[in-house]
């Protein structure tokens, strides 16, 4: 397994060398070091001299692929590409265009996005489980049929509209919770409770639909007719027999996703005040800090293959038939 | 099966100290919606705001902004400050004893008098009060030899201070001219990146000089100093700067060429703030800037408050600076101010608060919500809540019952800034202006007919665009129509018949305006007045008289989609009235800019705010040196307007002091505005601002947002009205717990009958049950 994963490493960085020429050659198509340096010292007073001066500063005045002032040894190397992404692959992301570092702005940021991604992930996993599972019992049944139709509903509505529902009922209308915002520490808590509460129900719809499906195809298949044949209680096979072979697929959807939970939500975080690694990558998307843009884009590729390897390992330990190599 | 008992304990255990936390003494003494923590409030006097933007500069030499300024200006003292109640705006002493001693002197150093033509120089010269001392901050703390305590040699030594909040010791010191002319220094450093250093280049003596030697000094040491390479410090203190000189412990002198009425402004402003030797030097140590220990993040000064928290992503806290110097309420106002209650804490201490807390608000509602739950002190009027705050009918601007029930109160003030829609003056069709193709002689009558056919052309449309209709419909009304560049407040503004664009405007004197008992209003020339220009012009009906091709005009904007969309509508149909066809351009911003700055847009629209209150601010706007083609974009003059004699009066305007020849002056600027109609029109914004009512002193200053001393807060009342407005309902949960519960018994009897079900199965079947 450990040759598989190291493979699977190798193969990695041909791909994030990819991702990152193309996320640089989109930056710079829509904007140029002068341009950047424009947006981050602002219309008034314009002076060329500081232009140049910010754009030395942050390594912005060398030719963006190739350097044809330089010998062999610099044509590649000295240009603004090599430079900004080679430090990259070592995971230093240097300083956000405004000069700032960033490696301590993610680490303070990605607190606040998993605060709220890791309950609303385990709480949504465990809830949509639970709710399939129940539809199940109930399949061909009027209450599987208004199930089914409260799903469609539940995934037709914008999120948009459960942050503002939410929102509106539960802070405004009832006073129960903050409207928005983040304090550290257990005071996180009262901050959290919307946001969890609005992205489970969010995820319903679509995460019930897709694990009843799941169930249903094992509750079909004869070692659960078996157990039933049995006497074995409904709630007993459903939780015991059906659910953990059920698992299985859910894995692939689930496992890929857990390392992406650093990244945070762009939605939840913006309308609810996180100061998540989600609303940085935004503010980092209207501000054109390409540094930051850079560098979310380059770790949320990371977290991506990472995730994808997790899945082929648990795929080993839930499933002995399948095996790396 | 054990394992899972742990697990269920361990979880249960969890869930009871959650609920025990939920439940401490200090989470019930507020309300449960509370977005602040408890007791922040409790011992003592906090100003709640918020902020949506993170300050991106917080280095007095860098920031610029307006955002920012909110927070360092109250921790920055420049040398001279802005009257809080007088009107018009008054630049008293800061931390000077005086006003600063203005001397003239000719090219060979000899005194002249103001208005001397031999004049060269003049010479401010400013002396500090004795005894001020900046805020606690370890760049001050010293150790036993009296050195600084924390010096650091490499970044392996500075690898515990995470944070500005691990130096735990902390010092100060008294203020002296040194750390303004240090300040100086840093501005004129073009590594500091400060915006204004190319504007006051062109005034004080030897800054391009010093600029020149420091730079060279910075490429020397980056090539052969290796702390330098990782640091970036350069000591500024040991470079000679002619125009600015320390004269004293608390004395020093700046120095411009020529006469330069307006850098007194300059000195109001957080740029001329102090800024220490040592400061700098704390910030510039190894590994400081990686863990975002820098000046730019973490301000150092003398003024009412410092920030004791600087986190954009949830708080930025400031606190009453304890060496705060003696500084007082003001005693005097402008005329009504006794009345509105502004001059109840006269001669009181300053500040009147203890605390600052701005938390991060990026959304409207939520903003909203909170300053009518009482969370936040004051807030502005977003378009989503204007309906439900402010209520306009024939009377004017008033507030909806429902807040004036909740004792809330509205101030309403005229933004010192203007905004407006341009023409290039450089395009042949709408400007004239174009230079002859390269290498063809001038043809001065040619040329003459097209810039009059182009100004009839503008005339036409200023007369078309309603500025007035675009106020009402996409603004709620929050503006009035700019009849010049010059905004209320400022002077050299006209009001009244006098101060209108007769070219565009009439003057109707049988109007009553709303909400005022003046009479007359102005009111724009009929649409067949723009429709006969237009064909004076060459376009009858908009169409080109020679070819009878219809006129099509260019918008070139930065903006989308969305809400911007339905005033391009608007924009084509006021166009469509002379029948003109209007195609707007849609761009990202940076496209805008390199067509503005190359002179390639057509129409466009654009804005300036005050950077101090002085017609020269507002009239540079169309000084022809100032083109935004001329200087490569860095030039304020957008529309690329040039026009000699307005050139002319503008050099001669700027030198004088506010006085009845420069009004006749900014008079004959504005005729030749008028005629020349470079902008279709413009506008001045109306700011709407409530406050809660424990708030008091908070008149509006356009010019100054070093405000927050002066702010008071009723902190019990406020306590008891959140209260009020705080009450829990949790009916609606209880009512959705009884639903599920009711749903659930069905639900349970359907699962019992399916587990008692008998099956039976007949001879015939073929499957079993499901």
């Amino acid at each position: 397994m450990l040759a598989y994963i190291v493979r699977r490493l190798l193969y990695a960085i041909p791909i994030l060398i990819g991702v990152n020429l193309l996320t640089f050659a989109l930056f710079f198509m829509v904007n140029s070091p002068d341009q950047m340096a424009q947006a981050q010292l602002g219309d008034k007073h314009m002076d060329p001299q500081a232009i140049e001066a910010w754009k030395a500063q942050r390594g912005y005045d060398k030719p963006l692929f190739i350097n044809d002032a330089e010998d062999s040894d610099g044509l590649l190397t000295d240009t603004i590409f090599f430079d900004k992404s080679v430090r990259l692959f070592v995971l230093d992301f240097g300083k956000s265009d405004e000069g700032r570092s960033i490696a301590e702005d993610i680490q303070q940021r990605m607190w606040p996005s998993l605060a709220v991604a890791l309950p609303t992930f385990v709480i949504g996993l465990a809830v949509n489980i639970v709710f399939a599972l129940f539809v199940v019992m109930f399949r061909a049944s009027l209450f599987d049929t208004a199930a089914m139709v409260a799903c469609v509903v539940l995934m037709s509505i914008s999120g948009v509209f459960y942050v503002f529902a939410g929102q509106f009922f539960f802070a405004r209308m009832w006073n129960l919770v903050p409207i928005s915002g983040y304090l550290g520490g257990m005071d996180a808590i009262r901050f959290l409770i919307l946001p969890v509460i609005i992205g489970v129900i969010g995820g319903i719809g679509s995460g019930t639909r897709l694990y009843r499906t799941l169930f249903l195809e094992e509750a079909n298949k004869d070692y659960v007719r078996t157990a039933r044949a049995k006497g074995v209680p409904e709630l007993t096979v459903l939780f015991r027999h059906i659910l953990p072979n059920g698992l299985i697929p859910i894995l692939t959807s689930v496992v890929v996703v857990i390392p992406s939970l650093f990244m945070g939500s762009l939605l939840v975080e913006s309308f609810f005040g996180i100061p998540g690694l989600g609303s940085y990558t935004l503010d980092a998307i209207q501000a054109q800090d390409f540094a930051v843009v850079r560098s979310m884009v380059f770790l949320g590729s990371i977290l991506y293959i990472v995730g994808l390897i997790l899945t082929d390992i648990s795929y080993t330990l839930v499933d002995p038939r399948v095996r790396l190599s | 099966m054990k394992s899972a008992q742990i697990i269920y304990k361990a979880m249960a255990c969890i869930g009871v100290s959650l609920l025990l936390q939920g439940c401490s003494d200090d989470s019930l003494s507020r309300a449960i919606n509370s977005p602040h923590p408890a007791g922040e409030d409790s011992q003592q006097v906090v100003y709640y705001s918020s902020f949506s933007q993170r300050p991106k500069h917080l280095d007095p030499a860098r920031s610029y902004s307006a955002d920012e300024g909110r927070f360092i200006d109250q921790i920055y003292e420049p040398p001279l400050q802005y009257h809080y109640l007088k009107r018009p705006y008054e630049l008293i002493p800061s931390t000077l004893t005086e006003m600063p001693v203005i001397t003239y002197t000719d090219a060979d150093g000899n005194p002249v008098a103001e208005n001397d033509p031999a004049l060269a120089f003049s010479t401010y010269t400013l002396t500090i009060k004795p005894g001020i001392r900046y805020q606690p901050h370890p760049a001050f703390a010293q150790n036993d030899q009296q050195q600084p305590r924390y010096r650091f040699a490499d970044a392996t030594a500075s690898a515990g201070y995470r944070s500005l909040a691990d130096f735990t010791e902390t010092g100060s010191r008294e203020l002296v001219a040194e750390d303004y002319v240090y300040q100086l220094k840093r501005i004129a450093d073009p590594a500091n990146l400060s915006p204004i250093r190319g504007v006051l280049a062109e005034y004080i003596v030897g800054m391009d000089e010093f600029a020149e030697t420091v730079s060279e000094a910075r490429k020397q040491q980056q090539e052969s100093d290796p702390r330098y390479q990782q640091t970036g410090w350069l000591d500024l203190q040991p470079f000679d700067f002619a125009g600015v000189q320390v004269l004293g412990k608390y004395q020093y002198s700046i120095r411009l060429k020529g006469k330069y009425p307006q850098f007194k402004y300059w000195l109001g402003m957080r740029f001329l703030a102090p800024v220490p030797r040592l400061v700098d030097e704390f910030y510039h140590q190894p590994g400081m800037a990686d863990r975002n220990i820098v000046l730019d993040w973490h301000p150092v000064g003398t003024g009412p408050f410092m920030m004791t928290q600087n986190d954009p992503n949830e708080a930025i806290i400031l606190q009453r600076n304890p060496n705060y110097h003696d500084d007082r309420y003001p005693s005097e106002g402008e005329p009504g101010d006794a009345e509105h209650g502004l001059l109840a804490d006269a001669g009181k201490r300053l500040p009147l608060i203890d605390k600052a807390v701005y938390r991060l608000e990026k959304e409207s509602i939520p903003l909203w919500t909170k300053f009518l739950q009482g969370y936040y002190d004051r807030s502005g009027i977003g378009s989503d809540s204007f309906d439900q705050a402010v209520s306009v009918s024939s009377t004017g601007v008033d507030l909806s019952p429902e807040l004036k029930e909740m004792g809330i109160s509205l101030s309403v003030e005229v933004v010192p800034a203007t905004y407006y829609f341009g023409f290039n003056m450089l395009d042949p069709v709408v400007g004239g202006q174009s230079l002859p193709e390269a290498g063809q002689p001038a043809d001065p009558e040619a040329q003459e007919q097209a810039r009059e056919r182009a100004r009839k052309l503008r005339q036409a449309i200023a007369i078309a665009y309603s500025e007035e209709d675009r106020i009402s419909i996409f603004l709620n009304g929050r503006g009035e129509t700019a009849q010049s560049p010059i905004p209320p407040g400022i002077f050299g503004y006209q009001q009244g018949p006098e101060g209108i664009n007769p070219y565009v405007f009439d003057w109707d004197p049988t109007i009553r305006k709303e909400g005022s008992d003046s009479v007359g209003a102005p009111v724009r020339k009929p649409i067949d007045v723009a429709r006969k220009l237009l064909a004076e012009a060459g376009y009858p009906d908009g169409r080109d008289a020679k070819t009878g091709e219809p006129l099509v005009l260019n918008l070139d904007t930065p903006t989308g989609g969305g809400a911007a969309s339905a005033q391009q509508v608007w924009l084509i149909k006021q166009f469509k009235k002379l029948g003109i066809q209007l195609n707007i351009r849609g761009s990202d911003y940076n496209r805008f800019k390199d067509k503005m700055r190359s002179g390639n847009a057509q129409l466009f629209q654009w804005g300036w705010s005050a950077d101090y209150p002085d017609a020269e601010n507002f009239l540079f706007l169309l000084y022809s040196k100032n083109g935004q083609v001329i200087t490569g974009g860095s030039g304020v003059n957008a529309s690329n307007f040039s026009n000699a004699e307005y050139d002319r009066l503008f050099e001669q305007m700027k030198l004088m002091p506010d006085s009845p020849e420069r009004l006749a002056l900014i008079r004959q600027m504005l005729e030749i505005y008028h005629h020349e109609v470079p902008w279709a029109s413009g506008l001045h914004l109306h700011s709407y601002v409530l406050d809660n009512p424990w708030v008091r002193n908070t008149k509006p200053h356009g010019i100054s947002t070093a405000t927050l001393k002066y702010m008071g807060i009723d902190s019990r009342m406020r306590e008891s009205l959140r209260k009020e407005r705080n009450q829990p309902v949790w009916s609606p949960l209880w009512n959705v717990g009884l639903v599920v519960l009711v749903l659930m018994i069905p639900g349970y009897q359907a699962y019992r009958r399916r587990q008692n079900q008998r099956v039976l199965v007949s001879p015939t079947a073929k499957g079993g049950h499901n």
